[in-house]
Order: structure tokens, then C-alpha cells, then sequence
């Protein structure tokens, strides 16, 4: 089931990625050795947009660095040698975090984060490879509204945030200073000074 | 894309992901660090929504992709699956391509 969603995820990153100006075996790198789907598609994004490199860079770290904290939580969960905990470390991404975190005892839970790690990972890059090689057939992507299906699938990715007032605050702050700064900063500048929206969360919960 | 962009994303990524895993540990971060950092999703989704739409380099443009997404966003908003959502955006905007184009 959460396989089946992820391999959906991982063609619309394929063809986004060889619509965008990737090669197939660029796409296929970013799914195999970033394997992280919101930074890989910031990155993606941001490039097509004709933004400079270190703006793509900045921003999908941004994004990365909530897997540092997820790594926090699993130093515990995932035990033996330094090579194993090295492998370990690629898997550490919101599902495996999510399904290891929700087991009640620690040989479930490190059961869990490395069979949800490693069918995420096997489902994200078939999808990728599907979608790589099917964007590469598509000529015009305007012309099949594909540069509305994107934005479209980053609003489906969207929405969970806006659960909470403060992911409302700071989605609607991002948004609207991003656009604001369009006309007057080099591409890719306006993401990366959306993220100061997140200083919103500075401010403790009432 | 450059290989260089995507090899310093790919270390970056996972020089956090071991960082946590190998380096830190079991420690907790203070508790406003990670409200600031679980509000990165929604900061950066939304300008990527709001900079993909409405946008062409450096012009502010409204055209047929708002209408797209509009109701691929409404299809989100009813619960329909991410591959309907993306169907419905692509042949909205498509469509009325075709209509004025």
C-alpha cells in the first residue's frame, strides 16, 4: 500500500526530473543517492525555473535537515556494527521514521524501520526509472498541462502541513513573500527567503 | 542540471541524515529548533506552489496553469488520490489551452 504510493511519487519525480532538463541516469542518481522526495524536488524545480545552482542546493538542505532529527530518534533503534548503522543512515526519511516510531517494543520497531526503509527505497526508484524514461517521450510539457500538474501534485503534498495554525502561518507567509520577490531577486532566491516563514515557529504554542 | 549540483545535494542529504543517526544521537534539539524545522515543508511547498503557478523568470503572469492547479488543488482538497489530482490539473490546463491557443 505505502509502496504503491511511493512508486506513484517516484514517477511523477522521473518525469518532472527529464522534463525539466535532466538526463535519465541524473534522475535515477538523485533517487538512488539523495533519496529524500521533497529536496529532490525543490531541486529540480528550482534549476528549471533558471535559478542558480546554490540556490537548488540551499533549498532542498533546507528541506533535508529534518532528517538529521529523525536521526536522533533512530540512533536507538537501529543497533549493530558501524557499517550496518552506516547503510541505515540513507534509509532515514518520514516513512521509515513514522512506521519504526509507531511499534511498541525496540526489535519491532528496528524491524520496521528497515523494512519500511528498504521497500521505499526499492518502490522510489522503479517509479523514477518508469517516469525517466516515460518523460523523455513527452515533447511539449506545457501542452499537456504537465506544468500545472506539478505545482498541482506539490499542493496534494501541501495540504497535511496546513493542519496545524502555525503550518497555515507559515505556508501563507512562504507563498505570498515568495511571489512578492519574483520580479525583483534572481530565480530560486524567492524559496529560499520563504523559509524564513518558518520563524513563525519561534513562537511557543498557546 | 549540473552532476556537481546533485552530488553536493546527495552528500548534503546524507551528511544530515548520519549526522542524527551516527554523530548526535539520542538527544533531544530545544524544543523551538523543532517546531522552526517541522514548519519547513510548509514554508518551501507552498512558495514552490505559489513561484510554479504564478510565475514565467521574472514576471508575475496569470494563465492557464492557475486554473490547473485551482482544480487540482479543489480535487486534494476532496481527498481524491495524488494521481487524480496531478490527471485533473494537466487536462484542465491542457484543456483550455486548446480552447483559447
Amino acid at each position: 500500500m505505502l509502496g504503491a504510493a511511493v512508486g506513484v511519487f517516484g514517477v511523477a519525480f522521473g518525469v518532472l526530473a527529464t522534463t525539466s532538463g535532466l538526463s535519465v541516469a541524473q534522475a535515477c542518481a538523485m533517487s538512488v543517492l539523495v533519496f529524500t522526495g521533497a529536496s529532490q524536488f525543490l531541486a529540480v524545480r528550482v534549476v528549471a525555473d533558471g535559478g542558480v545552482p546554490a540556490a537548488a542546493i540551499a533549498g532542498a538542505l533546507l528541506l533535508a535537515a529534518r532528517n538529521g532529527v529523525y536521526g536522533m530518534a533512530m540512533s536507538r533503534v537501529v543497533r549493530g556494527s558501524h557499517g550496518r548503522r552506516m547503510i541505515a543512515a540513507q534509509l532515514v526519511i518520514d516513512e521509515s521514521t513514522a512506521m519504526a516510531a509507531a511499534q511498541d517494543d525496540p526489535a519491532a520497531r528496528e524491524r520496521a524501520f528497515w523494512a519500511t526503509g528498504l521497500a521505499v527505497f526499492v518502490f522510489w526508484n522503479a517509479g523514477t526509472i518508469a517516469g525517466a524514461v516515460l518523460g523523455r517521450g513527452i515533447g511539449d510539457p506545457a501542452a499537456l498541462g504537465l506544468d500545472a500538474a506539478f505545482p498541482a501534485g506539490f499542493v496534494a503534498l501541501l495540504l497535511p502541513h496546513l493542519r496545524t495554525r502555525p503550518g497555515r502561518v507559515a505556508a501563507g507567509i512562504g507563498g505570498t513573500a515568495a511571489l512578492a520577490l519574483v520580479p525583483f531577486v534572481p530565480a530560486g532566491v524567492p524559496i529560499l527567503v520563504a523559509s524564513l516563514a518558518t520563524l513563525v515557529g519561534l513562537r511557543r504554542p498557546t | 542540471m549540473s552532476w556537481t549540483t546533485i552530488l553536493l545535494v546527495a552528500a548534503g542529504a546524507y551528511g544530515f541524515k548520519a549526522l542524527g543517526l551516527l554523530g548526535l544521537g539520542d538527544r533531544k534539539l530545544p524544543a523551538a529548533a523543532e517546531r522552526v524545522l517541522a514548519l519547513v515543508p510548509a514554508a518551501l511547498l507552498a512558495a514552490l506552489v505559489a513561484v510554479d503557478t504564478f510565475s514565467a523568470g521574472r514576471s508575475l503572469v496569470l494563465d492557464a496553469r492557475a486554473a490547473g492547479v485551482a482544480a487540482g488543488g479543489t480535487a486534494a482538497l476532496l481527498r481524491a488520490p495524488f494521481p487524480v489530482v496531478v490527471a485533473v490539473a494537466a487536462l484542465v490546463a491542457a484543456g483550455i489551452r486548446q480552447l483559447v491557443g
